[in-house]
């Protein structure tokens, strides 16, 4: 665990002043989908120069780092809890968020960061039920909704329509 | 949240959904409390969609307990000082 205690060690470092932030809250690992769009959009939003922290839990930590060992797409993890603990407690402010939902408890913590927090929020939902989710999620955010499991290639269209990265052919 | 699993609780509801944990609670505790998301509750924060309920019965609490993996608990742990405190909100129990 020590390279990961490494690296969320980062996330202390200071921003650049004006540096704009992502922060992407990934849910449980079980939906194929889930992993392959969040290291395409952290690596989409650094190439737009946001600086992108993405978090999970545990088993979403060791994905990414397995999956993008050299951290070309993801720079910065950290737990879920600590990162909804600094959201709730004002400690960090930043100017994106985006949530990853595919079951109930997705909805519920997009929801709380809704509450707490007034940055963007970007709501992917995903997934076999991600209709129905979608009716749960009534507060303010942006929401891509895709029935989504194992092909990410529609998910990640709205994504780019949203995200203003249609026209390109990365 | 580690904090709240090496409590001694007992699991009333688990691996439901946020709704049905908050039915629970308003169905069968006629004083409870609403609260935010993010109520600080043993060192831990309430993660849910609003209204979020504690039932309260004696001196235990009842809240919803979420994981990302295994949906929501609804747990029951002895604490009178939580109970006190959220006598001592602003918000008044509602009643069935």
């Amino acid at each position: 665990m020590g390279w990961v205690q490494g690296v969320v060690k980062m996330e202390q470092e200071s921003t650049k002043q004006g540096e704009k932030t992502a922060l992407l809250l990934l849910g449980c690992p079980e939906v194929p989908v889930q992993m392959g769009i969040a290291l395409y959009l952290a690596g989409r939003l650094e190439k737009d120069g946001i600086r992108v922290t993405v978090a999970g839990n545990p088993s979403v930590i060791q994905l990414s780092r397995v999956s993008d060992p050299e951290q070309h797409y993801v720079k910065r993890v950290m737990n879920l809890e600590k990162a909804m603990a600094d959201l709730i407690e004002g400690r960090v402010h930043p100017d994106l968020v985006v949530a990853f939902a595919h079951n109930d408890a997705g909805i519920s913590y997009a929801a709380t960061v809704r509450h707490v927090s007034p940055s963007r929020l970007c709501l992917i939902i995903f997934g076999r039920e991600a209709e129905e989710l979608a009716k749960l999620a009534e507060f303010d955010c942006e929401k891509i909704v895709e029935r989504a499991v194992h092909n990410p290639s529609q998910l990640k269209r709205k994504i780019d329509e949203v995200f203003g990265w249609a026209a390109s052919r990365s | 949240m580690g904090c709240i699993e090496e409590l001694k609780y007992e699991t009333v509801l688990s691996q439901a959904s946020f709704k049905e944990c908050r039915d629970y609670v308003k169905e069968h505790f006629t004083e409870h409390y609403e609260v935010e998301p993010g109520y600080r509750i043993f060192e831990s924060y309430i993660i849910g969609l609003p209204p979020i309920f504690i039932g309260v019965e004696g001196n235990a609490v009842f809240f919803p307990y979420t994981k990302p993996c295994h949906g929501t608990f609804l747990l029951r742990i002895e604490s009178p000082e939580e109970v006190e405190r959220l006598r001592k909100m602003k918000k008044k129990p509602k009643k069935r």
